[in-house]
């Protein structure tokens, strides 16, 4: 199955995507059988994001049935709304006056986030690249959406990063191999500044050391299973659809076989 | 003859006799004659038959959970997407086999291009298919709408606006068009209705009669032999072979490859890249928000292209008024068609070099004005645009010279084996 999607995918022209303000994407590969990281992702979606952002094209249900939570998990664990069933779409009770009022914009709904950009990659660079700013009205901005009207709300997490304007790069050979002074085996660096940086696909951030709750490490892994979960809310039904797309490719093949001796002896009618 | 077989003859010639059903399947089916030397080509009407099968019978299902209006439209579609069962699949099923409509469509056109299946005395096949065809770019472009998605929203914004190019009642017929002073819930309704009830009857209509038409002449072949005119003493043609079963369940084989592909897609890369359903689609219409992009999708390209490449003013009249003339003249010319090949044979394989040459230029330029159409203009690709716009045309309109001058080889008078 590997090979077919493969094979698809260079039916279509693949598009590189960069971010408008020219920030490379990093690259986010989705594990859609990875429960536990979907689970996760649910858990910071339900206790950071969905005071502004909705799900509303989904249903609770559908999403404790497909992450393999109990619906009594869910609606303990992950439903604040006392009168919320687990029927309920994911919505909040944010208002389109308050939003515009708070943040200038009313926030997305982020059901088909990832499907909107084409693919998870904006998304989790997004969510990686805020960085303190006391220009804008949260103090925050964002490498890939700059002047972003969200405030950074996982900072408490990730901590406060900061934009250098420049800043020393390891050098590489053409190899790929870091390159060495051959004398005195130091590593070599070099200097870097403002665009060149991100044309480079260098960040030009830095994080302040213990300002944050987790480790770079480990609020990298909550942003990768939130991206996840916000993949899997794009399509719900991913999962399902290539297990039976399999069966359905698997039946027409073994179908070919009778269906081409059957054809075989039509044509030897004819000539 | 068993009792059973006995009853069913019997009832079978109480039907007849008040219906001519046996003689309509002799005719269409079990006797029509069909040439044995059919290729590859040949199979992309029946693929086309299985296609449009498909998307009434998905289409039927969608319509029972989708809800025509601006509010509701879009919400309703991620309903079919994850609340009603196999939802999913239904609504893939009828995206990914619009695509591959056009696919077997564009594919099936160009087989009759190559043969010269438009020549007399298959005009009106000819046109009846063509007019199938522009019956499909309505029926697509109709449902492309109804997922009211932000790009639906913008395609169908500049679609429609062409109407308002149209000099003097322009404006007030665009109005007219949409219902509405610009795009919104009331031109939704109305298309919906045009896609649901009243394209797919004309589409049905003309479906029946291209096929009347042709079995009232015969198919033609890739040697465009006349298999007519060697018959045996039953009068059957002695190069022909009985469409069911040979044609049907003969066929098996290429039409399960067929769908092998189809379902490769619909299950494991429905998107298809953002060309089958495109991005900005995934957020709901938004008047206040273009899209960095509009195009529109795939099949329709070429046609976009040549509306963009007019782009000076002639006559009073301003560029965008060329720029729809171009378009509907490039699909009005191939109704002509037929009038235009004088060549006295009618297939590639015996006509010369310069009915090769045209053929070929046309297809490039076709596929180019395809891929331009799906990105940005700029002054170059503008310019390749018109390039490819000329070399469209002139294959319809320099076809009476180059057909009449080029050397041609002799055909045979049966089918080579």
């Amino acid at each position: 199955m590997r090979f077919l999607k493969i094979f698809l995918l260079l039916l279509f022209p693949i598009t590189v995507a960069a971010s408008e303000a020219g920030f490379p994407l990093y690259e986010m590969v989705p594990d859609l059988r990875d429960k536990a990281s979907l689970q996760r992702g649910a858990k910071t979606f339900m206790n950071y994001c969905i005071g502004c952002h909705t799900l509303k094209y989904q249903r609770y249900k559908r999403t404790a049935e497909d992450l393999g939570i109990s619906e009594s998990l869910m609606l303990e664990h992950l439903v604040f709304d006392p009168n919320t069933r687990i029927g309920d779409l994911i919505v909040n009770p944010l208002s389109t006056d308050n939003a515009k009022s708070w943040f200038g914009a009313i926030p997305p709904d982020l059901t088909l986030y990832t499907k909107l950009k084409g693919s998870p990659n904006y998304l989790y660079t997004y969510l990686l690249t805020f960085y303190e700013d006391p220009s804008r009205p949260f103090g925050a901005n964002n490498l890939v959406y700059e002047n972003v009207g969200m405030p950074h709300a996982l900072l408490e997490l990730q901590g406060v990063q900061q934009r250098k304007d420049c800043k020393e790069v390891a050098r590489f050979n053409p190899n790929g191999s870091a390159m060495r002074n051959p004398v005195t085996f130091e590593y070599l660096t070099r200097t870097l500044c403002g665009d060149e940086l991100i044309e480079s696909g260098i960040s030009p951030l830095e994080l302040v050391q213990g300002s944050g709750e987790l480790s770079d490490e480990a609020y990298r892994k909550v942003i990768y299973d939130l991206t996840n979960f916000l993949y899997y809310m794009g399509d719900p039904s991913q999962l399902e659809r290539e297990r039976i797309g399999g069966w359905v490719l698997l039946f027409l093949a073994f179908f070919f076989v009778p269906a081409y001796l059957l054809g075989r002896e039509y044509k030897k009618a004819f000539h | 003859m068993s009792a059973i077989q006995e009853s069913f003859r019997n009832v079978m010639s109480w039907i007849d006799d008040r219906l001519p059903v046996t003689e309509a399947y002799e005719k269409h089916l079990a006797k029509y004659y069909a040439p044995k030397n059919l290729n590859l080509w040949y199979y992309f009407g029946i693929f086309a038959f299985v296609i449009l099968a498909n998307q009434l019978l998905t289409g039927i299902w969608l319509t029972m959970s989708y809800v025509p209006t601006g509010d509701g439209a879009f919400a309703s579609i991620e309903y079919i997407m994850r609340d009603v069962e196999y939802g999913w699949m239904l609504r893939y099923m009828h995206s990914t086999g619009a695509s591959a409509f056009f696919v077997v469509v564009y594919l099936h056109m160009f087989r009759g291009l190559m043969y010269g299946s438009y020549q007399n005395p298959r005009e009106l096949i000819w046109i009846l298919g063509m007019l199938v065809y522009v019956a499909l770019m309505a029926e697509g472009f109709f449902g492309y709408i109804l997922p009211w998605g932000n790009m639906s929203f913008w395609g169908g914004q500049v679609i429609v606006s062409l109407v308002g190019a149209i000099p003097i009642i322009g404006d007030s017929l665009a109005v007219w068009v949409r219902g509405d002073f610009n795009m919104s819930g009331v031109t939704l309704s109305r298309f919906f209705a045009l896609h649901v009830v009243l394209v797919p009857l004309l589409l049905l209509v003309l479906v029946v009669l291209h096929v009347l038409a042709l079995h009232e002449i015969g198919s033609n072949n890739p040697d465009g032999v006349d298999i007519k005119a060697k018959t045996d003493d039953q009068g059957k043609p002695l190069d022909g072979i009985p469409f069911h079963p040979y044609l049907t369940v003969g066929k098996l084989p290429q039409i399960i490859i067929f769908l092998f592909l189809f379902a490769a897609v619909i299950f494991f890369y429905p998107d298809g890249g953002g060309y089958l359903i495109e991005h900005p689609n995934y957020e709901p219409a938004n008047p206040l928000k273009t899209p960095e992009l509009i195009a529109p999708v795939w099949y329709y390209t070429p046609f976009y292209s040549m509306l963009r490449a007019a782009t000076y003013p002639l006559f009073g009249m301003d560029a965008k008024f060329w720029g729809m003339v171009t378009m509907f003249g490039a699909i009005v010319v191939p109704f002509i068609l037929p009038w235009l090949d004088k060549s006295p044979v009618k297939s590639i394989r015996y006509k010369g070099l310069g009915s090769k040459l045209f053929l070929a230029f046309f297809v490039i330029a076709f596929c180019i004005l395809g891929y331009l159409g799906t990105v940005h203009p700029t002054p170059v690709k503008t310019l390749m645009a018109q390039a490819c716009t000329a070399i469209y045309f002139s294959y319809f309109l320099l076809m009476p010279w180059y057909t009449s001058v080029e050397k041609t080889k002799p055909v045979p008078e049966r089918v080579p084996h």
